[in-house]
């Protein structure tokens, strides 16, 4: 899809000049020399190669592992935008933690009528197994990776709350350290806030939610589907740089009221598990009889106190994309402020009519499941031909209850570094959220997801997206 | 530690040894087709028995000839132990177990794969041979550069270790099951050029002629051999050398974990057997079976090491 509307540039003001943020790394970058620069990225390929930073494409045979490219430009946002950002982004975060605690306790968000009891109660994501139960801590979503574009110098809009298990930290975090080796001079030049000790953080945020069985310092793990899961990397990457143990389903097992692990010497209790598998797979007692995956049983030391899930069984229902509509009545309902980073307008296909509308602006909407995920099953109406839209025509007739629309936002661009110089490219930014019965702590920055296709608003690394290192300038 | 990851530890290193070992056999097969062309077929027949792919080579090709042993062993994904099989069946070993991994060995391993996956992309003519298996040698080596200087001694290494020698054991009481008879005293006829190509290529497989001509000058005979092979204190690749080195290993475990499990006793057993024994003692009891008995026991230790400490359940 092309984007003919003016977009906001990051970097350059309309009259060519550069924005106060970019200013000290556009007189640097000036200075290089092309060719080492070009040279640069290459061996920044080969780093992350050799790293093994890849992501599988499912049902590709040859290029079964594949890097995500790596732009050496960086997205570069102020403190004082930064400070405006994280004051949302918690607001939002901390909403969608009291939001879930309601809708899984007394549903007065329901009683008072701001949403639907029908968006609750026929909702995939929500489990009737959660109700009336207590997180450890009392904390739903440890982990929430927000999506966030801008469209102009002080619109911010969020696109998606991944409040399941988002994932991508990793990149952030090799970004950087990627730029870090290249770079060393640049960082001397700009003053970037921090972003290492994100794992650091991340061990002290679960530990902190330790449940009441935990007697000592808590057992950590992260539980990965295993090395053929398209976000491996990041799973090993994580419990490697947190000093936990890496786990699957089938190392684990329910012995005396606890979730343990099958060690060299006998099973080891398990405090708090740092999952990066799907409710469904977690346990087929409670949630998948058809299904051998998961932990049998694992639910029902959960209840008891026996063990933190983090994130807990059923947040899904807090990120689901028609829930996201209401996003807005929900920070204001459990703040009592208006919301500070705004939601991109949406139109409900379940509703009569705003599938009408939606039906005769195909061509200029977006159109997403509303529990896809990735980019795929999606229309982008302005890039799609006259047949994708038909076809997609039907599909909506058959279930408007499973899509929503929205309007093609005007994302904002930064350059990326071309054989011709630097061009303008779309980006979205996914900033990493820790909560804990400590307080919320947001990594300065994110990962950037850069669309490389000219004009392209996809930034999806399964449709051709790259990725930037994100400063946020510590001034 | 977790059990699958020792196991993953274990199973890496095997596969690792394995690679080598396959390309020393390759190499050494070779260097007989080059020197004696008459004995080409009967040696890589040899060959491939002792990789243990055989029948698998048969099901694939009707006739045993160089080129299709060499690609068979090297490059072909359908052989489970070609040398491309087994050293992505060492990466993904070491994914799987990638906590455990300092970043030089997980990278060495990576890198590894990457070079070799590139290198035996394509059939490899006996032009390219030479380079190719260096450039094996020459990344496994990397590997065990970066364990050797980066990993501590621990669990972790010690695993490891195990699975370096279980299989290289294995490997060389193999070349020795294939090969017995051109050690056997009543069959020898010192200076026959025969007998010397043979016991040339069993040091061969093992990387060892040079080594055994310096520890036994102007000493080349069937006796010498079978010592040095199965009985020496310092060639680590002998069978007791092997043996003491699980032993250790799975010392240095009781010691971390404060208790012995079965594979100990059995690895020190073996070890303490061999090193109480002499070469006329083995042959006059039977040269065959000892050498049987032993890859018995060595497939003991190794079961018992993979229950003992839950590699699987």
């Amino acid at each position: 899809m092309t984007g003919d509307k003016p977009h906001f540039d990051e970097m350059l003001l309309p009259d060519g000049s550069v924005r106060a943020p970019y200013s000290e790394f556009c007189e640097w970058y000036g200075a290089q020399d092309a060719s080492r620069l070009r040279t640069k990225a290459r061996d920044a390929e080969n780093f992350f190669r050799r790293t093994g930073i890849t992501f599988a494409v499912y049902g590709e045979e040859e290029a079964s592992e594949r890097l995500i490219p790596f732009d050496i430009v960086p997205r570069i946002i102020s403190g004082r935008e930064w400070a405006r950002l994280s004051r949302g982004i918690e607001q939002r975060v901390r909403a969608i933690n009291a939001f879930l605690h309601d809708i899984y306790h007394r549903q007065e968000i329901l009683r008072a009528g701001r949403i639907p009891v029908e968006l609750i109660a026929r909702n995939e994501a929500f489990l009737p197994q959660m109700i009336g139960m207590d997180p450890p801590g009392g904390i739903y979503t440890h982990i929430i990776g927000v999506d966030i574009v801008r469209t102009g110098p002080d619109q911010f809009y969020v696109l998606e709350d991944n409040a399941r298990t988002p994932s991508g930290v990793s990149y952030m975090l090799e970004n950087r350290e990627t730029m870090l080796h290249m770079f060393p001079e640049l960082f001397r030049k700009v003053r970037v806030r921090e972003v290492s000790d994100y794992p650091r953080k991340l061990r002290r945020s679960l530990a902190a939610s330790a449940p009441r069985a935990c007697n000592g310092p808590p057992e950590i793990a992260v539980l990965t589907p295993g090395i053929h899961n398209s976000a491996y990397f990041e799973h090993s990457f994580l419990a490697d740089q947190m000093g936990a143990e890496l786990v699957e389903v089938h190392d684990l097992r329910v012995v005396d009221g606890r979730v343990a692990m099958r060690t060299t010497q006998g099973y080891r209790a398990i405090d708090v598990l740092y999952r990066r598998v799907d409710d469904d797979f977690l346990d087929p007692l409670t949630f998948r009889p058809d299904s051998a995956l998961g932990v049998p049983g694992i639910m029902d030391v959960y209840r008891a106190g026996g063990i933190t899930i983090a994130n807990a069984p059923g947040t899904g229902i807090s990120d689901d994309k028609a829930i996201y509509s209401y996003m807005p009545e929900i920070v204001e309902f459990y703040t009592g402020e208006k919301a500070i980073l705004e939601n991109v307008p949406t139109w409900r296909c379940s509703e009569a009519d705003s599938l009408a509308y939606v039906m005769e602006h195909l061509h200029e909407l977006v159109v997403k499941e509303v529990h896809g995920s990735g980019g795929y099953g999606m229309l982008v109406g302005p890039a799609a031909s006259r047949k994708e839209i038909a076809a997609f025509r039907q599909k909506l007739k058959a279930r408007p209850g499973n899509y929503i629309a929205q309007p093609t936002l005007s994302l904002s661009t930064v350059p990326i570094m071309t054989r011709q110089g630097l061009a303008p490219r779309h980006v979205d930014l996914r900033p990493f959220v820790l909560v804990s019965p400590n307080g919320i702590d947001i990594t300065p920055g994110g990962l950037t997801r850069v669309a490389l296709k000219k004009g392209s608003l996809v930034v999806n690394s399964s449709q051709g997206g790259g990725t930037k290192d994100s400063w946020v300038l510590d001034e | 530690m977790l059990g699958k990851t020792a196991g993953g530890l274990f199973w890496m290193q095997r596969y690792l040894e394995r690679s080598e070992n396959i390309a020393r056999l390759v190499d050494a097969g070779f260097r007989i087709a080059l020197t004696r062309s008459e004995a080409a077929e009967d040696e890589w027949a040899s060959v491939l028995t002792t990789a243990g792919v055989r029948q698998a080579y048969a099901q694939r090709y009707d006739k045993v000839d160089g080129s299709s042993v060499i690609n068979f062993l090297l490059r072909d994904k359908t052989n489970p132990s070609s040398v491309l099989s087994v050293i992505e069946a060492a990466r993904n070993n070491a994914r799987l177990v990638r906590t455990a991994l300092t970043r030089e060995v997980w990278e060495a391993t990576n890198e590894c794969w990457m070079t070799l996956k590139e290198a035996l992309r394509t059939q490899i003519s006996d032009n390219e041979l030479p380079d190719v298996l260096s450039l094996i040698r020459q990344q496994s080596a990397q590997v065990r550069g970066a364990q050797s200087g980066t990993m501590m001694r621990n669990d972790i290494y010690f695993f490891a270790q195990l699975g370096t020698f279980v299989e290289r054991a294995d490997s060389t009481a193999r070349i020795l099951d294939v090969k017995y008879y051109v050690l056997l005293p009543s069959l020898s006829y010192v200076g026959s050029s025969l007998d010397n190509v043979q016991w040339e290529t069993i040091l061969r497989s093992v990387s060892a002629y040079r080594a055994f001509r310096w520890l036994n000058p102007g000493e080349t005979n069937p006796r010498n051999i079978a010592q040095f092979m199965i009985l020496d204190q310092v060639m680590p690749r002998s069978l007791s050398f092997c043996a003491s080195r699980m032993a250790s290993a799975l010392e240095a475990i009781a010691r971390e974990y404060g208790g012995a499990g079965d594979s100990l006793h059995q690895a020190a057993g073996l070890s303490q057997e061999l090193a109480n024994t002499n070469i006329d003692m083995i042959v006059d009891n039977g040269l065959h079976q000892f050498i049987q008995d032993f890859i018995k026991r060595n497939n003991s230790i190794s079961a018992q090491i993979e229950q003992e400490f839950r590699f699987y359940h």
